[in-house]
């Protein structure tokens, strides 16, 4: 049924979808996964982006809406250990996977190689693109903590930083390397 | 030194007590109306306090832009915060700093120059310890009128000012924490709002069965003629209602776009206001010139494209209003919203949170006034907006195309003379307020819309909006600027990072090269021999030796080096830039060496930040950037329309900074990018033997500068 909407303020509050169709839409699924390590259960509809289920659902504000379409990688997470944009995956998707965020990257509260190393370098300004370009550089550090400068650039090219910090993150990222290799050393 | 000269921050917030407090044992409350959008700036103004003040960084409580309690300074923009919010807090703390001396020499009868402050904690020879700025503050009153008498320290003497403290909001944000978008209180709503796509457009039709089909979930709508929001408990049930929205809405009348809106041509077809400004020179000394050398230069329509989108929350409970914004104008929106939701503004706050980094006039605002329009009808929850992606390009303030055309002539001595900048651009400028426009994006969407005031250009003495960096910095004999400012466009240009000085330092330093090049002399020699301001001279001469310019017979064909050169508004920082890049397919940047001179530097990473970061904004306008119009609207919606340098793009970027201690500190995070550009095109010029005289310097427009040969 459809509503002719008139001039001046009208508010058209929760009119409750009936159809079938909008009922299958509406059904949730009892989805796990591991996330930072801990084991975690949400009732959702499985076509959810995973970003919103992340930020809406359990409160984890760090990993960003960017654009919705995997252009910019700012809601960059790992899946098994690999970078994927979560703004439009769908949480059905992650099932039963290994999820880490920018909340998981810190371990036992001490700051990550990477967080001290950004730091070092002073490699950030507004901040907005940071943890989804932390989540790249860390899936890229776990296969090679020896990473040249155009290696790091092609692991970090997904991500768009407007502020202009490239350089400085590049550094960190082979700082934190070296910091790395030593503490396994 | 001292200084008569109050900054305009202190003659609108004149008393101490504004700025400066001692409330809380062991904290100084330092106020601030300049904001942190992404520049660093709160850092850099601790050091100015915790100098003047002697107190240590970690005893200041910096609270900037929060209009119950900070200062009233406007907008954070145009490179004035150091200038102008650094200077007010360096006079104000020198004052401060001073009557509790006077006080402590006064009670404890020793000399005032005896006295030393460390770590907010008096003492005069080693004697009378255990005072500090918290006991003899009840014998300080501190809401007296600023005098801007108080001795300021000497650039010498200097122990926190000139080092490179760390960020203070750095670990914060490497935890994925510290910005608006992060702000999620209980119970809070979430709202999207469906915005015109062109002026006044109206919403005909919406068919709401088929836009509830479309969302899983209940989601509310508040509707004013065309203004339609969507609100509902959890996000990505809006997300979907504003998706489907946009797609289903039928829209009528209004002001669509010509589909060739901005080009070169059609800038110079539009009514225009005229401006001619004689700024150099006489009749005489151009006698015996030789012909006029003219070349047109041309940008399109850029957007700012921060990362993300804007936010704004909002909420009303027992007839205040509290709106939560990353805008740079935190006391005008408050203003504004009041007056346009018809509130007393005493009973409005707005709170600065940071956001994703502004590079000019962005939808922070439409996104704190739709929340708060939201809000007041809703009376209690907490209201959150985000902008779409494509909204972010469509709807937000775009910063205008410009055609720049240049005449010169050389005279016998093979300096140009006569020089003639001549200017086609909408105006720079159209924050919140300006030109009595509320300048807020939905506002003209609403059953009580305004009609707009005529539109002005911010003027030249006001450093200028497309005119900024205008007239040339060398010693010419005679130069017009003519100005055209176009008033009827129907867009909401307004700033981005340098306004018109972008543009106008590309054609300005792209024809000087030309002119050397006519005159068989060096780019770097031909420049120094106009220069007389010694400061210039040095900036231009260190960059050609960092980057060994007159000792590159290396470089392979194809390869080139470019030099371009600015001191940003005629009045700030100077900055020299050389860009070593190789023509393929594309342009490819190899190497960029940067050197400034901001006079008195605060914080020497801070400045080499916002230098590389400048830089590569600079460099991505100049290679990359077009705002794309279709069907009446501007078609650019997505990341893939408007590509942007990626980390494999950037260059190594080296920078050398001049540093003269005893020139006042000034801005530097729009100076590098009208010379980047320059040098830039002037490779470019160099590699190819071509100039592109229309940006971006893509492939397109490197293949139609060649065969327009």
């Amino acid at each position: 049924m459809r509503r002719a909407f008139t001039r001046g303020f009208e508010d058209f509050i929760n009119v409750p979808e009936k159809s079938e169709q909008a009922a299958v839409r509406h059904m949730k699924k009892h989805i796990e996964f591991l996330l930072n390590g801990s084991r975690v259960a949400v009732d959702a509809d499985a076509r959810i982006p995973l970003l919103y289920v992340l930020r809406d659902q359990l409160g984890l504000t760090g990993t960003r809406f960017g654009c919705g379409t995997e252009r910019c990688g700012a809601c960059m997470v790992l899946v098994e250990g690999k970078p994927e944009y979560s703004c439009a995956r769908e949480v059905g998707s992650v099932a039963g996977k290994a999820i880490r965020t920018i909340e998981g990257l810190s371990g036992n509260g001490a700051p990550h190689p990477l967080q001290d190393a950004f730091v070092e370098e002073q490699a950030g300004q507004c901040g907005y693109c940071l943890p989804g370009i932390l989540m790249s550089s860390l899936a890229l550090l776990e296969k090679n903590l020896s990473p040249k400068r155009d290696e790091i650039q092609r692991a970090l090219d997904p991500h768009l930083c407007r502020c202009g910090v490239h350089n400085r993150v590049v550094r960190a990222v082979q700082k934190a390397a070296t910091a790395m290799r030593a503490a396994r050393e | 030194m001292s200084n008569n000269d109050l900054s305009p921050s202190l003659i609108k917030n004149p008393l101490i007590s504004q700025w400066v407090s001692f409330e809380t044992p062991g904290s100084v409350r330092v106020g601030s109306g300049k904001v942190e959008i992404g520049q660093g700036i709160l850092t850099a103004f601790l050091q100015i306090a915790a100098e003047e003040l002697d107190v240590n960084v970690d005893q200041i409580q910096l609270v900037s832009g929060h209009t119950a309690i900070s200062p009233d300074e406007g907008t954070t923009s145009g490179s004035y915060s150091i200038s102008v919010g650094g200077a007010a807090l360096r006079l104000v703390c020198a004052e401060t700093r001073e009557l509790f001396v006077s006080k402590f020499a006064e009670i404890n009868g020793c000399a005032i120059e005896d006295v030393i402050v460390e770590g907010g904690k008096f003492s005069s020879r080693g004697r009378f310890a255990g005072e500090d700025y918290w006991t003899l503050s009840p014998l300080v009153a501190l809401d007296r009128k600023v005098t801007g008498m108080a001795l300021t320290k000497r650039p010498s003497s200097y122990r926190v000012v000139g080092r490179s403290l760390p960020r203070t909001d750095l670990q914060e944000k490497l935890a994925g924490k510290g910005l608006i978008h992060d702000l999620a209180p209980q119970g809070c709503k979430h709202a999207r709002v469906l915005h015109q796509p062109w002026w006044d457009a109206q919403l005909a039709d919406l068919d709401e069965a088929r836009l509830r089909k479309a969302v899983a979930g209940a989601f509310d709508i508040i509707r004013d003629v065309n203004f339609v929001a969507f609100v509902a408990d959890t996000e990505f049930v809006v997300v979907q209602a504003l998706q489907a929205a946009r797609s289903l809405a039928v829209w009528h009348g209004g002001r669509q776009l010509a589909p060739d809106i901005g080009q070169s041509d059609w800038l110079k077809a539009q009514h225009q206001e005229e401006t001619v400004t004689d700024t150099a020179g006489s009749e005489a000394a151009c006698s015996g010139a030789g012909d006029a050398i003219k070349m047109v230069f041309y940008r399109p329509f850029l957007t700012y494209a921060s990362i993300g989108p804007s936010c704004g929350l909002a909420q009303f409970t027992e007839g205040r209003l509290t709106v939560w914004s990353h805008t740079q104008s935190p006391m005008p929106l408050r203003n504004w919203v009041a007056d346009l939701l018809d509130l007393d503004r005493s009973t409005v706050t707005v709170v600065h949170v940071p956001g994703a980094g502004a590079y000019g006039h962005n939808t922070a605002d439409d996104a704190a006034f739709e929340a708060a329009l939201i809000a007041v009808r809703l009376k209690g929850p907490v209201v959150k907006v985000i902008w779409s992606r494509e909204d972010e390009f469509t709807c937000a303030p775009l910063s205008a195309a410009m055609r720049v055309e240049l005449t010169a002539t050389l005279n016998g001595d093979g300096r140009p003379s006569d020089w003639t900048t001549e200017i086609w651009s909408p105006p720079h400028a159209q924050r919140p307020g300006m030109n009595g426009n509320a300048n807020l994006l939905s506002h003209y969407a609403l059953s009580s819309a305004p009609k707009r005031n005529p539109v002005k250009d911010t003027p030249l003495q006001a450093a200028g909006g497309a005119t900024r960096n205008a007239i040339p910095i060398y010693d010419f004999y005679k130069h017009r600027l003519v100005h055209h400012m176009l008033p009827d466009i129907p867009l909401r240009t307004s700033s981005l990072r340098s306004l018109g000085a972008w543009f106008n330092v590309y054609a300005i330093e792209s024809f000087v090269d030309e002119l050397a090049g006519r005159a068989g002399v060096d780019p770097v020699d031909f420049r120094l021999s106009m220069l007389s301001d010694p400061r210039a001279k040095a900036v231009v001469a260190r960059v050609a030796e960092l980057s060994r310019w007159f000792d590159r017979h290396d470089l392979p064909s194809g390869s080139a080096l470019g030099l371009g050169f600015a001191r940003y508004k005629y009045k700030a920082a100077y900055c020299a830039v050389v860009t070593e890049l190789e023509l393929d397919q594309d342009v490819r940047l190899k190497h960029i060496w940067c050197v400034a001179d901001p006079g008195l530097v605060i914080n020497p990473d801070g400045v080499r930040n916002q230098l590389e970061g400048g830089i590569i904004q600079g460099a991505s306008f100049t290679l990359r950037e077009k705002i794309k119009f279709d069907r009446g609207k501007v078609a650019t919606e997505h990341w893939d329309d408007y590509p942007v340098l990626r980390f494999s793009d950037i260059p190594e970027i080296e920078i050398d900074i001049i540093s003269s201690a005893n020139d006042p500190a000034v801005g530097v995070g729009e100076v590098a990018l009208g010379p980047v550009a320059a040098s830039i095109s002037n490779a470019v010029a160099r590699a190819l033997g071509v100039r592109v005289n229309t940006a971006p310097i893509n492939r397109d427009n490197i293949l139609f500068a060649v065969n327009s040969q």
